[in-house]
Protein backbone atom coordinates (compact mmCIF):
# COMPACT_ATOMS: atom_id res chain seq x y z
CA UNK A 1 0.00 0.00 0.00
CA UNK A 2 1.20 3.48 -0.80
CA UNK A 3 2.43 5.65 2.07
CA UNK A 4 -0.17 8.33 1.41
CA UNK A 5 -3.57 7.37 0.01
CA UNK A 6 -6.01 10.10 -0.78
CA UNK A 7 -9.34 8.78 -1.94
CA UNK A 8 -12.15 10.98 -3.28
CA UNK A 9 -11.61 13.74 -0.73
CA UNK A 10 -14.05 16.62 -0.58
CA UNK A 11 -13.59 19.68 1.56
CA UNK A 12 -15.91 22.61 2.11
CA UNK A 13 -15.42 25.93 3.87
CA UNK A 14 -19.07 26.62 4.55
CA UNK A 15 -20.59 26.84 1.07
CA UNK A 16 -17.22 27.02 -0.65
CA UNK A 17 -16.31 23.68 -2.22
CA UNK A 18 -12.50 23.71 -2.02
CA UNK A 19 -11.52 20.12 -2.77
CA UNK A 20 -13.75 18.35 -5.26
CA UNK A 21 -12.93 14.69 -5.11
CA UNK A 22 -9.15 14.49 -4.94
CA UNK A 23 -7.45 11.14 -5.61
CA UNK A 24 -3.71 10.82 -5.07
CA UNK A 25 -1.32 8.05 -4.06
CA UNK A 26 2.22 8.75 -2.97
CA UNK A 27 4.78 6.02 -2.38
CA UNK A 28 7.56 6.02 0.19
CA UNK A 29 10.65 7.78 -1.11
CA UNK A 30 8.81 9.83 -3.71
CA UNK A 31 9.32 13.57 -4.10
CA UNK A 32 6.03 15.06 -5.21
CA UNK A 33 5.50 18.72 -6.07
CA UNK A 34 2.00 20.09 -5.97
CA UNK A 35 1.66 23.12 -8.20
CA UNK A 36 -1.21 25.30 -9.28
CA UNK A 37 -2.68 28.76 -9.06
CA UNK A 38 -3.55 30.24 -5.68
CA UNK A 39 -7.01 29.11 -4.69
CA UNK A 40 -6.63 25.80 -6.50
CA UNK A 41 -6.73 23.94 -3.18
CA UNK A 42 -3.13 22.77 -3.04
CA UNK A 43 -2.28 24.11 0.43
CA UNK A 44 -5.63 22.92 1.74
CA UNK A 45 -4.94 19.42 0.43
CA UNK A 46 -1.55 19.43 2.15
CA UNK A 47 -3.08 20.58 5.42
CA UNK A 48 -5.69 17.84 5.18
CA UNK A 49 -2.92 15.24 5.01
CA UNK A 50 -1.92 15.84 8.63
CA UNK A 51 -5.26 16.82 10.09
CA UNK A 52 -4.67 20.59 10.33
CA UNK A 53 -7.80 20.92 8.20
CA UNK A 54 -10.79 18.64 8.38
CA UNK A 55 -12.30 17.15 5.23
CA UNK A 56 -15.92 16.17 4.88
CA UNK A 57 -15.97 13.24 2.45
CA UNK A 58 -13.57 10.56 1.31
CA UNK A 59 -10.54 9.25 3.13
CA UNK A 60 -6.89 10.08 3.63
CA UNK A 61 -4.75 7.25 4.92
CA UNK A 62 -1.14 7.98 5.82
CA UNK A 63 1.16 5.22 7.01
CA UNK A 64 -1.88 2.95 7.46
CA UNK A 65 -3.61 5.43 9.77
CA UNK A 66 -6.71 7.29 8.75
CA UNK A 67 -6.29 11.04 9.11
CA UNK A 68 -8.94 12.90 11.02
CA UNK A 69 -8.73 16.32 12.61
CA UNK A 70 -9.37 14.76 16.01
CA UNK A 71 -6.82 16.18 18.44
CA UNK A 72 -5.47 12.80 19.60
CA UNK A 73 -5.29 11.47 16.06
CA UNK A 74 -3.28 14.48 14.92
CA UNK A 75 -0.77 13.94 17.69
CA UNK A 76 -0.40 10.28 16.84
CA UNK A 77 0.05 11.23 13.22
CA UNK A 78 2.81 13.68 14.13
CA UNK A 79 5.14 10.73 14.47
CA UNK A 80 4.74 9.81 10.81
CA UNK A 81 4.07 13.20 9.24
CA UNK A 82 6.28 16.24 9.66
CA UNK A 83 5.42 19.69 8.42
CA UNK A 84 7.34 22.82 7.51
CA UNK A 85 5.49 26.11 7.05
CA UNK A 86 5.88 29.18 4.90
CA UNK A 87 6.28 31.36 7.99
CA UNK A 88 8.74 28.97 9.75
CA UNK A 89 6.73 29.02 13.02
CA UNK A 90 9.79 28.55 15.17
CA UNK A 91 9.21 29.16 18.88
CA UNK A 92 10.82 32.58 19.38
CA UNK A 93 11.28 32.19 23.16
CA UNK A 94 13.39 29.05 22.76
CA UNK A 95 16.89 28.62 21.37
CA UNK A 96 17.42 26.73 18.14
CA UNK A 97 18.42 23.64 20.11
CA UNK A 98 15.42 23.91 22.44
CA UNK A 99 13.10 24.31 19.47
CA UNK A 100 14.29 20.98 18.13
CA UNK A 101 14.48 19.22 21.50
CA UNK A 102 11.03 20.18 22.76
CA UNK A 103 8.93 17.55 21.00
CA UNK A 104 11.44 14.68 21.27
CA UNK A 105 11.59 15.32 25.02
CA UNK A 106 7.87 15.77 25.61
CA UNK A 107 6.44 13.36 23.05
CA UNK A 108 9.14 10.74 22.52
CA UNK A 109 10.30 11.00 26.17
CA UNK A 110 13.99 11.32 25.32
CA UNK A 111 16.36 12.47 28.04
CA UNK A 112 17.87 15.95 27.72
CA UNK A 113 21.18 14.44 26.70
CA UNK A 114 19.67 12.22 24.02
CA UNK A 115 17.52 15.06 22.75
CA UNK A 116 20.51 17.38 22.46
CA UNK A 117 22.47 14.78 20.52
CA UNK A 118 19.49 14.36 18.24
CA UNK A 119 19.21 18.13 17.77
CA UNK A 120 22.92 18.39 16.99
CA UNK A 121 22.65 15.58 14.48
CA UNK A 122 19.69 17.17 12.66
CA UNK A 123 21.29 20.61 12.74
CA UNK A 124 24.45 19.15 11.22
CA UNK A 125 22.27 17.76 8.45
CA UNK A 126 20.97 21.25 7.61
CA UNK A 127 24.41 22.79 8.13
CA UNK A 128 23.64 24.84 11.23
CA UNK A 129 25.23 22.91 14.10
CA UNK A 130 27.05 26.03 15.33
CA UNK A 131 23.73 27.87 15.84
CA UNK A 132 22.36 25.44 18.42
CA UNK A 133 22.40 27.95 21.30
CA UNK A 134 21.23 31.01 19.38
CA UNK A 135 17.71 32.38 19.34
CA UNK A 136 15.75 32.20 16.08
CA UNK A 137 15.58 35.98 15.65
CA UNK A 138 19.39 36.08 15.37
CA UNK A 139 19.15 33.92 12.25
CA UNK A 140 18.39 34.81 8.66
CA UNK A 141 15.11 33.63 7.13
CA UNK A 142 16.85 30.86 5.25
CA UNK A 143 18.58 29.67 8.40
CA UNK A 144 15.31 29.78 10.34
CA UNK A 145 13.64 27.66 7.70
CA UNK A 146 16.49 25.15 7.85
CA UNK A 147 16.04 24.98 11.62
CA UNK A 148 12.32 24.37 11.09
CA UNK A 149 13.23 21.47 8.78
CA UNK A 150 15.62 20.08 11.39
CA UNK A 151 12.87 20.40 14.01
CA UNK A 152 10.47 18.39 11.87
CA UNK A 153 13.13 15.78 11.08
CA UNK A 154 13.84 15.26 14.77
CA UNK A 155 10.54 13.42 15.07
CA UNK A 156 11.73 10.96 12.39
CA UNK A 157 8.71 11.45 10.12
CA UNK A 158 8.05 9.07 7.24
CA UNK A 159 6.87 11.95 5.11
CA UNK A 160 7.65 15.66 5.23
CA UNK A 161 5.01 18.14 4.09
CA UNK A 162 6.39 21.48 2.90
CA UNK A 163 3.88 24.29 2.50
CA UNK A 164 5.44 26.94 0.24
CA UNK A 165 8.50 26.93 2.44
CA UNK A 166 10.54 29.29 0.28
CA UNK A 167 7.80 31.80 -0.48
CA UNK A 168 8.57 34.07 2.47
CA UNK A 169 12.30 34.14 1.80
CA UNK A 170 14.42 36.75 0.10
CA UNK A 171 15.47 35.38 -3.32
CA UNK A 172 19.11 34.97 -2.32
CA UNK A 173 18.11 32.73 0.61
CA UNK A 174 15.94 30.32 -1.38
CA UNK A 175 18.87 28.28 -2.64
CA UNK A 176 20.16 27.16 0.75
CA UNK A 177 16.73 25.81 1.72
CA UNK A 178 16.26 24.02 -1.61
CA UNK A 179 19.71 22.43 -1.25
CA UNK A 180 18.62 20.97 2.11
CA UNK A 181 15.50 19.55 0.44
CA UNK A 182 17.59 18.13 -2.36
CA UNK A 183 19.81 16.41 0.17
CA UNK A 184 16.76 14.97 1.93
CA UNK A 185 15.39 13.72 -1.37
CA UNK A 186 18.74 12.06 -2.10
CA UNK A 187 18.59 10.39 1.32
CA UNK A 188 15.26 8.84 0.37
CA UNK A 189 12.91 11.00 2.42
CA UNK A 190 9.34 11.19 1.14
CA UNK A 191 8.63 14.84 0.35
CA UNK A 192 5.36 16.45 -0.59
CA UNK A 193 5.82 20.07 -1.51
CA UNK A 194 3.40 22.78 -2.34
CA UNK A 195 5.73 25.05 -4.23
CA UNK A 196 6.21 27.85 -6.68
CA UNK A 197 9.79 26.77 -7.39
CA UNK A 198 9.18 25.28 -10.81
CA UNK A 199 12.83 24.56 -11.51
CA UNK A 200 13.08 22.61 -8.29
CA UNK A 201 9.86 20.74 -9.06
CA UNK A 202 11.17 19.79 -12.48
CA UNK A 203 14.76 18.95 -11.58
CA UNK A 204 14.47 17.35 -8.15
CA UNK A 205 10.87 16.19 -7.99
CA UNK A 206 9.88 12.73 -9.17
CA UNK A 207 6.33 13.68 -9.86
CA UNK A 208 4.34 16.82 -10.40
CA UNK A 209 0.71 17.19 -9.46
CA UNK A 210 -1.11 20.11 -11.02
CA UNK A 211 -4.17 21.19 -9.13
CA UNK A 212 -6.93 23.24 -10.70
CA UNK A 213 -10.38 24.11 -9.37
CA UNK A 214 -10.08 21.77 -6.41
CA UNK A 215 -9.09 18.71 -8.44
CA UNK A 216 -5.93 16.94 -9.51
CA UNK A 217 -6.03 18.22 -13.08
CA UNK A 218 -2.92 16.55 -14.34
CA UNK A 219 -0.10 14.55 -12.82
CA UNK A 220 2.89 12.60 -13.99
CA UNK A 221 6.69 12.34 -14.02
CA UNK A 222 8.11 15.79 -13.40
CA UNK A 223 10.23 16.23 -16.51
CA UNK A 224 7.59 14.86 -18.86
CA UNK A 225 4.83 17.02 -17.41
CA UNK A 226 6.87 20.17 -17.79
CA UNK A 227 8.06 19.22 -21.26
CA UNK A 228 4.64 18.24 -22.58
CA UNK A 229 1.72 19.40 -20.49
CA UNK A 230 -1.39 17.75 -21.90
CA UNK A 231 -4.12 20.05 -20.60
CA UNK A 232 -4.49 23.66 -21.83
CA UNK A 233 -4.81 24.81 -18.17
CA UNK A 234 -1.38 23.44 -17.28
CA UNK A 235 0.08 24.76 -20.52
CA UNK A 236 -1.06 28.27 -19.73
CA UNK A 237 0.06 27.94 -16.10
CA UNK A 238 3.55 26.78 -17.07
CA UNK A 239 3.98 29.47 -19.68
CA UNK A 240 2.87 32.04 -17.10
CA UNK A 241 5.34 30.98 -14.40
CA UNK A 242 8.39 29.80 -16.32
CA UNK B 1 -14.00 66.02 72.47
CA UNK B 2 -10.77 64.16 72.03
CA UNK B 3 -8.05 65.94 70.09
CA UNK B 4 -6.34 63.97 67.29
CA UNK B 5 -2.89 64.98 66.15
CA UNK B 6 -2.02 64.61 62.50
CA UNK B 7 0.22 61.76 63.44
CA UNK B 8 -2.68 59.98 65.17
CA UNK B 9 -4.74 60.31 62.02
CA UNK B 10 -1.99 59.13 59.70
CA UNK B 11 -1.04 56.27 61.99
CA UNK B 12 -4.60 54.98 62.07
CA UNK B 13 -4.99 55.32 58.34
CA UNK B 14 -1.75 53.43 57.79
CA UNK B 15 -2.92 50.67 60.11
CA UNK B 16 -6.08 50.35 58.04
CA UNK B 17 -3.98 50.39 54.86
CA UNK B 18 -2.72 46.95 55.86
CA UNK B 19 -6.24 45.68 55.16
CA UNK B 20 -6.41 47.43 51.83
CA UNK B 21 -3.16 45.74 50.89
CA UNK B 22 -4.31 42.35 52.22
CA UNK B 23 -7.59 42.59 50.34
CA UNK B 24 -5.85 43.70 47.14
CA UNK B 25 -3.35 40.85 47.33
CA UNK B 26 -6.06 38.28 48.04
CA UNK B 27 -8.20 39.54 45.18
CA UNK B 28 -5.27 39.73 42.81
CA UNK B 29 -3.84 36.31 43.59
CA UNK B 30 -7.28 34.69 43.70
CA UNK B 31 -8.28 36.51 40.54
CA UNK B 32 -5.13 35.44 38.74
CA UNK B 33 -5.67 31.78 39.67
CA UNK B 34 -9.32 31.80 38.63
CA UNK B 35 -8.37 33.80 35.52
CA UNK B 36 -5.76 31.21 34.57
CA UNK B 37 -8.32 28.44 34.89
CA UNK B 38 -10.85 30.40 32.81
CA UNK B 39 -8.20 31.14 30.18
CA UNK B 40 -7.35 27.45 29.90
CA UNK B 41 -11.07 26.64 29.60
CA UNK B 42 -11.48 29.23 26.90
CA UNK B 43 -8.56 27.84 24.90
CA UNK B 44 -9.60 24.21 25.29
CA UNK B 45 -11.70 24.38 22.12
CA UNK B 46 -14.77 22.93 23.87
CA UNK B 47 -17.79 25.04 23.01
CA UNK B 48 -19.76 24.74 26.29
CA UNK B 49 -16.68 25.73 28.31
CA UNK B 50 -16.05 28.69 26.04
CA UNK B 51 -19.63 29.90 26.41
CA UNK B 52 -19.39 29.56 30.17
CA UNK B 53 -16.24 31.68 30.28
CA UNK B 54 -17.73 34.22 27.92
CA UNK B 55 -20.87 34.53 30.05
CA UNK B 56 -18.83 34.86 33.23
CA UNK B 57 -16.64 37.60 31.78
CA UNK B 58 -19.61 39.50 30.34
CA UNK B 59 -21.54 39.41 33.63
CA UNK B 60 -18.67 40.70 35.72
CA UNK B 61 -17.56 43.28 33.17
CA UNK B 62 -21.09 44.46 32.57
CA UNK B 63 -22.17 45.13 36.14
CA UNK B 64 -20.78 47.60 38.70
CA UNK B 65 -18.34 46.16 41.21
CA UNK B 66 -20.51 47.64 43.96
CA UNK B 67 -23.49 45.52 42.84
CA UNK B 68 -21.30 42.44 42.80
CA UNK B 69 -20.25 43.22 46.36
CA UNK B 70 -23.85 43.70 47.47
CA UNK B 71 -24.97 40.51 45.77
CA UNK B 72 -22.26 38.42 47.39
CA UNK B 73 -22.67 40.05 50.80
CA UNK B 74 -26.46 40.23 51.03
CA UNK B 75 -27.24 37.38 48.66
CA UNK B 76 -25.31 34.81 50.60
CA UNK B 77 -26.80 35.93 53.91
CA UNK B 78 -30.26 35.53 52.36
CA UNK B 79 -29.31 31.95 51.65
CA UNK B 80 -28.56 31.60 55.35
CA UNK B 81 -24.79 31.71 54.91
CA UNK B 82 -23.23 33.96 57.47
CA UNK B 83 -20.52 35.73 55.53
CA UNK B 84 -18.18 38.34 56.96
CA UNK B 85 -17.54 41.63 55.21
CA UNK B 86 -13.95 40.48 54.60
CA UNK B 87 -14.99 37.24 52.89
CA UNK B 88 -17.68 38.94 50.83
CA UNK B 89 -15.22 41.60 49.66
CA UNK B 90 -12.52 39.03 48.96
CA UNK B 91 -14.89 36.86 46.90
CA UNK B 92 -16.46 39.71 44.95
CA UNK B 93 -13.11 41.28 44.13
CA UNK B 94 -11.68 37.90 43.12
CA UNK B 95 -14.55 37.37 40.67
CA UNK B 96 -14.20 40.89 39.35
CA UNK B 97 -10.41 40.59 38.94
CA UNK B 98 -10.57 37.17 37.31
CA UNK B 99 -13.06 38.37 34.70
CA UNK B 100 -10.89 41.31 33.67
CA UNK B 101 -7.64 39.35 33.73
CA UNK B 102 -9.23 36.64 31.57
CA UNK B 103 -10.17 39.27 29.04
CA UNK B 104 -6.74 40.94 29.15
CA UNK B 105 -4.97 37.60 28.72
CA UNK B 106 -7.29 36.59 25.90
CA UNK B 107 -6.08 39.62 23.99
CA UNK B 108 -2.45 38.78 24.73
CA UNK B 109 -2.77 35.16 23.63
CA UNK B 110 -4.65 36.18 20.50
CA UNK B 111 -1.72 38.35 19.41
CA UNK B 112 0.45 35.22 19.07
CA UNK B 113 0.50 33.84 15.52
CA UNK B 114 -1.79 30.88 14.85
CA UNK B 115 1.25 29.12 13.43
CA UNK B 116 2.60 28.61 16.94
CA UNK B 117 -0.38 26.38 17.72
CA UNK B 118 -0.16 24.61 14.38
CA UNK B 119 3.56 23.92 14.64
CA UNK B 120 3.08 22.51 18.15
CA UNK B 121 0.26 20.33 16.95
CA UNK B 122 2.29 19.02 14.02
CA UNK B 123 5.09 18.12 16.41
CA UNK B 124 2.69 16.05 18.48
CA UNK B 125 2.52 18.26 21.58
CA UNK B 126 -0.67 17.94 23.63
CA UNK B 127 -2.90 20.91 24.37
CA UNK B 128 -1.46 21.25 27.86
CA UNK B 129 2.11 20.99 26.59
CA UNK B 130 1.44 23.58 23.90
CA UNK B 131 -0.11 25.94 26.40
CA UNK B 132 2.56 25.46 29.04
CA UNK B 133 5.69 25.32 26.91
CA UNK B 134 4.88 27.38 23.84
CA UNK B 135 1.95 29.74 24.32
CA UNK B 136 2.11 30.92 27.93
CA UNK B 137 5.86 31.67 28.03
CA UNK B 138 5.33 34.03 25.09
CA UNK B 139 2.00 35.41 26.24
CA UNK B 140 3.35 36.24 29.69
CA UNK B 141 5.84 38.70 28.22
CA UNK B 142 3.04 40.49 26.44
CA UNK B 143 0.64 40.24 29.37
CA UNK B 144 2.92 41.45 32.14
CA UNK B 145 2.49 45.19 31.60
CA UNK B 146 -1.33 45.26 31.28
CA UNK B 147 -1.67 42.81 34.17
CA UNK B 148 0.41 44.95 36.51
CA UNK B 149 -1.49 47.96 35.20
CA UNK B 150 -4.79 46.32 36.10
CA UNK B 151 -3.62 45.68 39.69
CA UNK B 152 -4.06 49.44 40.16
CA UNK B 153 -7.77 49.01 39.41
CA UNK B 154 -7.96 46.24 42.00
CA UNK B 155 -6.44 48.43 44.71
CA UNK B 156 -8.82 51.27 43.96
CA UNK B 157 -11.68 48.78 43.78
CA UNK B 158 -11.07 47.69 47.38
CA UNK B 159 -12.37 51.13 48.48
CA UNK B 160 -15.88 49.90 47.73
CA UNK B 161 -15.57 47.28 50.45
CA UNK B 162 -15.96 50.17 52.91
CA UNK B 163 -19.65 50.31 51.96
CA UNK B 164 -20.38 46.85 53.32
CA UNK B 165 -18.54 47.80 56.50
CA UNK B 166 -15.13 46.31 55.96
CA UNK B 167 -12.56 48.52 57.68
CA UNK B 168 -9.89 49.25 55.13
CA UNK B 169 -8.35 52.58 54.18
CA UNK B 170 -11.49 54.34 52.93
CA UNK B 171 -13.67 53.11 55.79
CA UNK B 172 -11.03 54.18 58.32
CA UNK B 173 -11.00 57.59 56.65
CA UNK B 174 -14.78 57.87 56.96
CA UNK B 175 -14.69 56.86 60.60
CA UNK B 176 -11.92 59.31 61.46
CA UNK B 177 -13.81 62.04 59.67
CA UNK B 178 -16.88 61.31 61.76
CA UNK B 179 -14.76 61.89 64.86
CA UNK B 180 -12.79 64.93 63.70
CA UNK B 181 -14.99 66.66 61.10
CA UNK B 182 -11.97 67.48 59.00
CA UNK B 183 -12.94 65.82 55.73
CA UNK B 184 -10.52 67.66 53.49
CA UNK B 185 -7.48 66.80 55.54
CA UNK B 186 -8.52 63.19 56.17
CA UNK B 187 -9.50 62.36 52.62
CA UNK B 188 -6.41 64.10 51.25
CA UNK B 189 -4.36 61.76 53.40
CA UNK B 190 -6.42 58.80 52.22
CA UNK B 191 -5.94 59.79 48.60
CA UNK B 192 -2.22 60.23 49.10
CA UNK B 193 -1.89 56.77 50.57
CA UNK B 194 -3.79 55.26 47.60
CA UNK B 195 -1.53 57.18 45.28
CA UNK B 196 1.56 55.91 47.07
CA UNK B 197 0.30 52.35 46.58
CA UNK B 198 -0.76 52.74 42.96
CA UNK B 199 1.88 54.99 41.46
CA UNK B 200 4.78 52.53 41.73
CA UNK B 201 2.63 49.91 40.04
CA UNK B 202 1.71 52.25 37.19
CA UNK B 203 5.36 53.10 36.80
CA UNK B 204 6.34 49.42 36.79
CA UNK B 205 3.70 48.72 34.18
CA UNK B 206 5.06 51.45 31.91
CA UNK B 207 8.61 50.17 32.32
CA UNK B 208 7.55 46.62 31.52
CA UNK B 209 5.70 47.77 28.46
CA UNK B 210 8.80 49.51 27.15
CA UNK B 211 10.97 46.52 27.95
CA UNK B 212 8.83 43.92 26.21
CA UNK B 213 7.31 46.02 23.49
CA UNK B 214 8.55 44.65 20.21
CA UNK B 215 10.98 42.29 21.89
CA UNK B 216 10.69 38.58 21.35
Amino acid sequence: MALVNIDQVHKYYGDLHVLKGVDLKINAGEVVSIIGRSGSGKSTLLRCMNGLEAYQEGAIIVDNKEVSSDEKQVRLLARSVGMVFQSFNLFPHLTVGENIMLAPKLVLKLSSKEARELALDKLTKVGLAEKIDEYPDCLSGGQQQRVAIARALAMSPKVLLCDEITSALDPELVGEVLRVLEQLAADGMTLILVTHEMNFARDVGDRVVFMHQGKVWESGPAKAVFAQPSTPELQSFISAVL
Amino acid sequence: MIEFTNWDLLRNLLLATRWTIALSLTAFIGGALVGLLLTAMRLSGRRPLQWLVRGYVEVFQGTPLLMQLFLVFFGLSLLGLDISAWSAAAFALTFFTSAFLTEIWRGCIDTLPKGQWEASRCLGLSFQQTLGRVILPQAIRVALAPTVGFSVQVIKGTALASIIGFVELTKAGTMLNNATFEPFKIFAMVALIYFALCYPLSLASQRLEKKFNGAR
